[in-house]
């Protein structure tokens, strides 16, 4: 048990929450996490969905929690190096620091799509066109403006931009963008009740609890219009605005549509880290997310004895679901190190 | 508004372009609409760029139109597109020249075909051996000829007398440019800029002191759609194409429009006419329409060749705007006289295009 | 006007720019039910006239709702209020009421001659 040293690469919410699992239990724990700060992506959220919790105050509460006497925290150190030798596991940063340990969750969670990628839809070319991650940004400003600083009177969402895509090589579907968006149109309504918003879909997945009643809402209460059909191209117009191709697949028609702003609902992929450090131990699963085990046999072991999973590292998961793995893979962890004397 | 991020994907898609000893393939059409342009082309590369370039005749169509229309099956396509490799053959060069924007997309087709189905290129050898006795090699390069402008637009630059800047105000003119739906959006990777923000035309444009206009329809088809221009039942559905992008570009007021496909140039320059006779529309502010020019007009226009040699009066929206505006020296006595000397007779005046 | 014996085809996409929304407006503050609609076709699956005819709610709705009406009237009049669109609704969309309601609407706007 203690003497024990397990080394948590990631200090989002899945290496937080593991973390704070296991020192409770006497383990020592070192988290490296490569931004200055913890937190992950849920640093830039301002609510969470589907219930919109206080996004910095469930942060907050994380990284309390992860604030423990046998969790020893390093930020700003980037992994390069991830190697098993005998029954320990040794690290290495890119300032060449060399740090030894026990068993190594690797939790080194996911990067957005860049959508740069999809040129058609103008992102970095065209003003107004923002990502997901973006528009969540201005919502912690607490306003959303065009870059002519108006109110946008009509703004769309464009969902599955890099998922489900042959051409980007994501086939998957990230999962939670649907009732992400979802929630984005509703913040935007409550913000500016006056204003239109389109939402451009191929399946509305509301796989969760509320997740349904929230997708009524934001038709029914908020008046948010879904229009079955992907975007083909956006191009700027005379006036500045953004022209949006489409098809109303429902209708069976072609559809035209001026707006002031494009929200690309971007999705998840494997971060660099992850393609990095799962490649070095041939744990480098599809779309260069890390593999377990398998998802019904041990999804937090690998075959390598020692090195766990845990978070968005194997595959694109909400906040609650990467909790809830986090913690699992921590009772792995101990399992492990009760064996290994 | 983003050219950083244009410029990235201009340089995604680059490719070969062959430097010298070219074999041109004239258009089986374009003499028809735009008489100048080629014996323009022939010049510049010759005088200007010292190049050699043969213009066999011996040349034929590729069999695009018929190809297109549904009517000349593709394997006749193949052999023929076979032969005209063969008359490049003969001429011992390999880098292929086709003046014609669908020509230059059949003939990556074949190819294209023949990389992946090698039994092709063995039936095709057989039947042009049957049909003529010859034999061939495929070329070595294939460039459109606007492709090879653009190559050499700097170089092209020094040698102008003139550039796209209004005289009178000192601004860049506006310039819409329209490529060929088989330039670039049947494969690729064999154009400059790719499908979505080609460079070809952008590269000569801004080289040349102009300024690009990009309006939300400018990647849209003009419409030629071979079989539905070509029967009347579908020619209004045709023209519909032409005229979306022409009311999607008004607002820009562009001081002319640039394209590099004989079908685009002549749909872009006659439907401005159709339309304006049959719905009394046109889409600039004094009724004459915005006028098209060729890639090589424009380019020999710069370079100060006459614009009665290089074909700029067989327009249907005149073109003196676009000289006017540059401060061209032109004899407009001269416009309809032929190059014997003897006047060739003005056309019939439309009833609403203001000419 | 010159007639070379062919004309200019009339786009049919749907311009969502120029579309008059104030309709359907109409429409939902009559039947508040009909925002609950997503689409899902079972509606049309069951309709006794789509058997035979062209019809189906599913259509006419999102029709209506992106302001087509051009062939709506005719199409409407192939309801025959049986009402099983209505049972088999899940989410409670009163479509009987949806279809009477378009109808008034667009008979209103034909009577006063508007241009649909």
């Amino acid at each position: 048990m203690s003497g024990k040293k397990i080394i948590i690469i990631g200090g989002g919410p899945a290496g937080l929450e593991a973390a704070s699992h296991l020192a409770r239990q006497n383990y020592q724990v070192t988290i490296l996490e490569k931004e200055s700060e913890t937190g992950g992506h849920i640093k830039n959220d301002m609510t969470l969905f589907p219930d919109f919790a206080d996004a910095q105050e469930v942060r907050k509460g994380l990284s309390d929690r992860a604030n423990h006497p046998n969790i020893e925290l390093k930020t700003g150190i980037c992994i390069n190096e991830l190697v098993q030798e005998g029954n320990q596991w040794r690290i290495k940063s890119d300032n060449n620091e060399a740090i030894t340990g026990d068993a190594v969750l690797l939790a080194t969670g996911f990067e957005p799509f860049d959508a740069r990628r999809k040129e058609e839809l103008g992102y970095g070319i065209y003003n107004n066109i923002i990502t997901s991650v973006d528009f969540e940004t201005k919502l912690k400003e607490g306003k959303i403006l065009t870059t002519e600083g108006n109110i946008p009177q009509r703004i769309a969402f464009l969902n599955c931009v890099g998922s489900r895509d042959e051409k980007t090589g994501n086939n998957y579907c990230s999962r939670v963008c649907c009732v992400n968006g979802v929630k984005l149109a509703i913040s935007f309504k409550e913000l500016y009740p006056a204003a239109e918003a389109y939402f451009f879909y191929i399946d509305m997945r509301m796989n969760g609890q509320q997740y349904e009643e929230l997708y009524r809402t934001s038709q029914e209460k908020y008046g948010v219009t879904y229009i079955r059909g992907r975007i083909s191209e956006a191009a700027a117009t005379f006036d500045h605005k953004i022209q949006l191709k489409s098809e109303d697949t429902l209708a069976g028609l072609p559809l035209k549509l001026t707006v002031d702003m494009l929200v690309l609902l971007v999705g998840i992929e494997s971060s660099k880290s992850t393609r990095l450090l799962a490649g070095q131990n041939n744990i480098r699963g599809n779309y260069g997310f890390a593999e377990s085990l398998g998802v019904n046999r041990n999804d937090y072991q690998t075959t390598k004895e020692g090195l766990f999973l845990a978070g968005t590292c194997k595959r694109p998961l909400s906040f609650q679901e990467t909790i809830a793995d986090a913690g699992a893979a921590a009772i792995q962890i101990m399992d492990y190190l009760e064996k290994v004397k | 508004m983003g050219m950083e991020i244009k410029k990235q994907y201009w340089n995604e898609y680059q490719k070969e372009i062959a430097q010298d000893d070219y074999f041109y393939e004239r258009s089986c059409i374009r003499q028809t609409f735009f008489p100048g342009s080629e014996a323009t082309f022939l010049n510049i590369l010759r005088d200007e760029l010292g190049k050699k370039i043969v213009d066999d005749p011996k040349i034929h169509t590729c069999t695009g139109i018929g190809y297109h229309s549904d009517i000349v099956p593709f394997d006749t396509t193949m052999t023929i597109c076979a032969r005209l490799f063969s008359l490049m053959n003969g001429a011992g060069l390999k880098n292929y020249v086709p003046s014609c924007v669908t020509s230059f997309g059949i003939f990556n087709e074949v190819l294209d075909t023949w990389k992946h189905y090698p039994e092709e290129l063995e039936k095709t050898r057989v039947n042009l051996r049957k049909a003529t006795g010859r034999e061939f090699e495929v070329p070595d390069n294939i460039a459109h000829p606007s492709d090879i402008i653009y190559n050499f637009r700097k170089q092209l630059k020094l040698k102008m007398k003139y550039q796209l800047v209004n005289r009178k105000t000192g601004k860049p003119l506006k310039v819409v440019e329209h490529i060929g739906c088989h330039y670039s959006k049947i494969f690729a990777e064999k154009s400059i800029g790719g499908a979505e923000f080609p460079h070809v035309l952008a590269g000569m444009i801004e080289e040349w002191g102009g300024e690009v206009v990009d309006y939300p329809e400018r990647r849209h088809c003009c419409g030629f759609g071979f079989r539905n221009y070509l029967v009347m039942a579908n020619r209004g559905y045709s023209v519909a194409n032409s005229k979306k992008k022409f009311e999607s570009m008004k607002p820009y007021k562009p001081d002319f429009i640039l394209t590099n496909c004989p079908g685009c140039a002549m749909f872009m320059d006659r439907w401005q006419y159709t339309i304006a006779e049959m719905e009394g529309t046109t889409y600039d502010e004094n009724g004459k329409g915005i006028p098209v020019l060729t890639y090589e007009e424009m380019t020999g226009m710069l370079l100060g060749y006459n614009p009665w040699d290089i074909g700029m009066q067989v327009h249907q929206v005149q073109t003196e705007s676009i000289l006017d505006k540059i401060g061209i020296d032109y004899n407009p006595q001269d416009k309809y006289v032929g190059v014997s000397g003897m006047f060739l007779g003005e056309p019939e005046k439309p009833t609403n295009l203001v000419v | 006007m010159k007639d070379w014996g062919y004309k200019i085809s009339i786009p049919r996409i749907i311009d969502l720019d120029r579309s008059d929304t104030s309709l359907y407006k109409q429409l939902v503050s009559k039947v508040p039910s009909a925002m609950k609609c997503i689409m899902c076709g079972a509606c049309s699956a069951t309709c006794t006239a789509s058997n035979h005819t062209t019809f189906s709610f599913r259509h006419c709705h999102i029709l209506f709702k992106r302001g087509q009406y051009s062939r709506l009237s005719d199409e409407l009049d192939k309801c025959m209020l049986c009402g099983k669109c209505n049972l088999v609704c899940t989410q409670g969309v009163n479509t009987r009421a949806v279809i009477s309601t378009m109808r008034l609407i667009l008979s209103d706007m034909n009577n006063r001659n508007i241009a649909l």
